[in-house]
Parts: structure tokens; C-alpha cells; sequence
């Protein structure tokens, strides 16, 4: 069966191969950064066991390693490297020469995923798990990403290398933004340890006027979305608000109906997902991928979407909540 | 409300919104305000490291993507970009409003059965919709791009793929936001069916993709007023 692990040891490889190319060029806290990074992939399995068996060294390594990550980003700088001389014109060039045949592993990552994703699930609905059952589409992904590289590799004929080359090229122009996802997600397991979410929550509950059930909604919406903006993730903010204010005030106090106030509810935090930074992987690294000149500006463009889609949130649990 | 609440861990919030205000480097920030929020409730320094390393390690999932960077970057090497471009071109009648109109369409589908990691921002909005869109906007304007007019389309793109993926995923398959939702009521004594949930998310979805079609309408108007005006300033010069 192909397990996760797997994978996530070819991110490791990946990650280590662009920190020696660093190294090759004397690039010494950028190669450090990526050797640190692959910690977690080359080493996460048994780091995770350990914690089981209550050794705890291993993760308290890890957690210096997160420190020592946060230093070395605020050090790095993006480099977007400049194309050069004649490197436009050769790309048009090949772009002519190769056509469509450039699209077929582009679009063989999406078109494989589905299929893989289908297979495996009728496969394991049969008892047959080829990929790891509880992470079918990530496995699939990665797996698709493989198969996709094959092509990339049979169209061009390029050498394997130049793959790990352009790869690294895009990392090392992703730079640091490509580690925030994690790192926030991160940041929501320790305010969650730390009782964050609980003490906002109780704030707010102290301070609505709760017998007006418009008040409550209105403070349960708003608090979603400040929540979701607050930690980047509207899973962590919907357990938060709804223990606070959606369960004891809106559902047993009110009779609001859960299926919609849970529904809605949790959309209406993802209007908070759309303009938060703290929502690296959507807002903050696609802008580094487009190589936009304003690391806001996916957020800026999302902006009046995400209000809108607010208000009518707030809207239509006003008149479908209380039915 | 108890009294024994500790409210010194908020301090870890006040330096996220510090941080990003003061637009210093994110990771730093997230670094230093989980380290602060730690602290201020009480954890030691080897309980916080263990903490820290534990949880970074359980998130590996979200860089899984790393993956397709090689692949992406061959094929960008050989001209994916300048191909995707020139290929839309060919068409006719499109424009930008109907090629990013049809790609959210597409998208919320999609999401909607499921298939939430069949596109993203590296698998194909850096490869495929951006480049796609700068040609149907260079299509619909007449002309090349300045750097103002590309940087805010493929914001565009990034912005219209977000809202496709966020507001479809929640509708009729039940998938982690709707388990979670599940999962929270029946640990309270509520028990609902995953669909029941699931299905309320569609009035949403659909007011998400009127909302943010008429949005990229709106921006193809503004992108078209400003290159007239700029043109008409252009002709009235000597």
C-alpha cells in the first residue's frame, strides 16, 4: 500500500536536494533553512512515536528547529530571479516546438488525481487498499504528481535533473512563504493548548445583550469571522463560537435550528478565511507564486467578495435560523 | 463567568496583529506569538518546545504539494506559460469576465464532489489560469498589459479559484467542514445526517458565484474605462 510516509520522505528528499544546491553556492542560511525543513518529513513518523512512548527530546528538537526556521525566514529575502538574456524568446520557441504536447502533464496532475482518487475508493470499497484508505486524496496527489512528473520527463526529454533544478527554482523564489501554512497551523495547536479561543469566547458572551436573539447571531457571525482572521482557519474558530455563544445562547436559549446555524455559520468563517494573511497557503503564497508586487494583493482582490458574501450570510441565517 | 480565567495568553493574539501590521516577516511573527502565548500561560520552556515540535510535525500534511513543484517548473522551463497564452488567445469571443466566470463555475463543481486538490495555486493558477487570463484581458483590452493591469488580473485569478474552492466544498458530499460540524453536535447530544447539513450550504454557494461574477464583470468594466481614459489622454496630447 502507498502510505503517506512515503511521500512525505520524497518531500524530504525534494527539500534536502534544494539545501545542498544552496550549499553548492555558498547560500548558507538558506541551505539551513531547507535542511531544517525537512526534519519533519524525513523524521516525523519517528518523531511522532516517540511522543507516544513518552520520550520527549525528539519533538522538544523539533520545537528548536520551529525557532530556529523563524530566525532564519526574518534573515532570507524572496528572490525572484529575473529571466536571463534570450530566456524569453527560447521559452516561446519551445513553447511552438512542444504545443500541446506541454499540456498533457499539466493537466495530468488534476485528471490523475480524479482517477486515482475514484479507483482507490472503489478499490478499498472491495477491501483493497493500493492507497492509504484515511488520506485517499493527498495520496492521490502526490501519486498523480509522479506519474505527471514520468510525462513532463517523456514530452520534453529533459534529463531528471533539470527537474529538480526548476523545482528548486521555485522553491527558493517561494522562500519562506512556502513554510507559513504549516507554521500557522502550528501557532492554532498552541492557542488551542493555551485556552486563547475559550477566554475570547467567554469575553464576548459577557458583553451581548444575550435575551435579543439578533443580537446573538450577529455576535456569533462577526465572532466567526474575526476568529477565522484571527487563526486563519474557520475549523478552529467554529468549536470556539459555538461552545461560546452558538450552543448555549442561539440553539438552547433560542431554538435556532443547528443544521442551517452550523452550516452558514461555518461559511460565514470562511468570508474571515478570504482576508486573513494568517491564510498563507490561499492569500499569501499565491501572491508570491504570481509574483505580485504587493504580498496583500490576492486579499485586497478579495475583499468586497468576502464582505458581501458576509452580509448575505448574516441575511439568510436571520430568516432560515429562527424558521 | 469563572474567575479563574487566565487572560494573558492573549498577548499571543496582540502580537499576530502587531506583527502583520507592522508588516514584519510572518514566520517571525507566528514564531514569536506562539512562544509569547506559551509563556504567558504557564508552560515551561521544555513542555512549550515539545509543543511546538509536536504540533509542526502534525501539519506536515499542508506542504504535500511541494510535490508538483518539480514538474511545474520543468514544464514552465519549456514554455507551459507562453503556450497556455497563446492557445486561449485563439479563441474568439472570449473574454475575461467568461473565462473566469467559467473557471469558478468549474471550480465550485468540483469541489463540490469532492475533488477540493484537483486544482490550487501551484497545480494550476501559476501554470494554467493566470497566463490564461492575462490573454483573455490582453484579448478584451486590445493590447499588452501594463504591470498594474497584470499583477491586479492574476490577483484575480488567485481570488476566483479561493472563492470556488471555499464556497463549493461544503455542499452535498460531507467532507471535513460538514464532519466537523457533525461531529461537534453529536458530542452535545445533537444528531444530525451529514446531508442535512450539507445541503444548507448551497444558497451560499450560489450567492457566492453571483457575487464574485458580477465582481470580475465589474473589474473587466473598470480595466476597459481606464485604458479608454488612458487612451483618450494619450490622443488629446499634441
Amino acid at each position: 500500500m502507498l502510505r503517506l510516509e512515503y511521500l512525505y520522505w520524497l518531500v524530504g528528499a525534494f527539500l534536502i536536494a534544494t539545501a545542498l544546491l544552496n550549499l553548492r553556492e555558498r547560500h548558507y542560511s538558506i541551505a539551513a533553512f531547507w535542511m531544517i525543513l525537512a526534519g519533519p518529513f524525513v523524521l516525523g513518523d519517528l518523531i511522532l512515536a516517540a511522543t507516544t512512548h513518552g520520550e520527549k527530546w525528539p519533538a522538544q528538537a523539533m520545537g528548536v528547529g520551529v525557532i530556529a526556521l523563524g530566525l532564519l525566514a526574518a534573515r532570507g529575502r524572496q528572490r525572484v530571479t529575473a529571466d536571463a538574456l534570450g530566456e524569453h524568446e527560447r521559452r516561446v520557441a519551445s513553447a511552438t516546438r512542444l504545443g500541446n504536447r506541454l499540456f498533457t502533464p499539466a493537466l495530468a496532475i488534476p485528471l490523475l488525481t480524479v482517477a486515482l482518487y475514484l479507483g482507490g475508493k472503489f478499490l478499498s470499497s472491495r477491501g483493497i487498499n493500493l492507497l492509504d484508505p484515511k488520506n485517499l486524496t493527498l495520496t492521490a496527489l502526490g501519486l498523480a504528481s509522479i506519474l505527471a512528473l514520468g510525462a513532463a520527463l517523456r514530452s520534453t526529454r529533459a534529463r531528471p535533473m533539470q527537474s529538480i533544478l526548476e523545482g528548486r527554482r521555485l522553491l527558493d523564489s517561494l522562500s519562506w512563504a512556502v513554510l507559513l501554512p504549516m507554521i500557522l497551523a502550528t501557532l492554532g495547536g498552541v492557542f488551542a493548548a493555551t485556552g486563547v479561543g475559550d477566554t475570547i469566547a467567554a469575553l464576548t458572551a459577557a458583553v451581548i445583550p444575550i435575551d435579543s436573539r439578533i443580537a446573538c447571531l450577529l455576535a456569533f457571525a462577526l465572532g466567526m469571522v474575526f476568529f477565522t482572521i484571527i487563526m486563519g482557519n474557520a475549523f478552529a474558530a467554529f468549536p470556539v463560537m459555538m461552545a461560546g455563544i452558538g450552543l448555549p445562547l442561539l440553539i438552547l436559549r433560542h431554538g435556532a435550528d443547528p443544521a442551517v446555524l452550523g452550516a452558514i455559520g461555518m461559511l460565514t468563517g470562511y468570508c474571515g478565511t478570504l482576508l486573513t494573511p494568517m491564510a498563507a497557503n490561499f492569500n499569501i503564497v499565491p501572491a508570491v507564486l504570481l509574483e505580485l508586487p504587493d504580498q496583500y494583493g490576492v486579499i485586497r482582490s478579495q475583499v468586497p467578495t468576502a464582505l458581501a458574501l458576509m452580509v448575505v450570510n448574516i441575511l439568510l441565517m436571520i430568516v432560515l435560523v429562527f424558521r | 463567568m469563572p474567575e479563574s480565567i487566565n487572560y494573558w495568553p492573549l498577548l499571543g493574539v496582540a502580537t499576530v496583529i502587531a506583527g502583520f501590521a507592522l508588516r514584519r516577516n510572518p514566520v517571525l511573527v507566528v514564531v514569536i506569538a506562539g512562544v509569547v502565548s506559551a509563556l504567558a500561560a504557564g508552560i515551561r520552556v521544555p513542555d512549550l518546545l515539545a509543543l511546538l515540535g509536536q504540533t509542526f510535525v502534525e501539519n506536515r500534511t499542508l506542504l504535500l504539494f511541494l510535490l508538483t513543484l518539480p514538474v511545474i517548473g520543468l514544464l514552465e522551463h519549456y514554455g507551459l506559460r507562453e503556450h497556455a497564452r497563446n492557445w486561449i488567445s485563439g479563441f474568439r469571443g472570449l473574454t475575461l469576465t467568461r473565462f473566469q466566470v467559467a473557471y469558478l463555475g468549474l471550480r465550485q463543481l468540483l469541489s463540490m464532489i469532492g475533488l477540493t486538490h484537483v486544482a490550487g495555486h501551484p497545480q494550476t493558477v501559476r501554470p494554467l489560469v493566470a497566463p490564461m487570463s492575462e490573454a483573455a484581458a490582453e484579448r478584451t483590452l486590445g493590447g499588452p498589459l501594463s504591470d498594474a493591469e497584470r499583477a491586479t488580473v492574476r490577483a484575480s485569478a488567485a481570488a476566483t479559484d479561493n472563492v470556488g474552492l471555499f464556497f463549493g466544498e461544503d455542499v452535498f458530499m460531507a467532507f471535513g467542514a460538514v464532519l466537523l460540524i457533525q461531529g461537534f453536535y453529536a458530542r452535545n447530544d445533537i444528531v444530525l445526517e451529514p446531508l442535512a447539513i450539507s445541503l444548507w450550504a448551497l444558497p451560499t454557494a450560489i450567492a457566492a458565484f453571483v457575487i464574485h461574477a458580477l465582481r470580475v464583470r465589474l473589474l473587466q468594466r473598470r480595466l476597459e474605462r481606464e485604458r479608454k481614459r488612458a487612451n483618450g489622454a494619450a490622443d488629446a496630447a499634441p
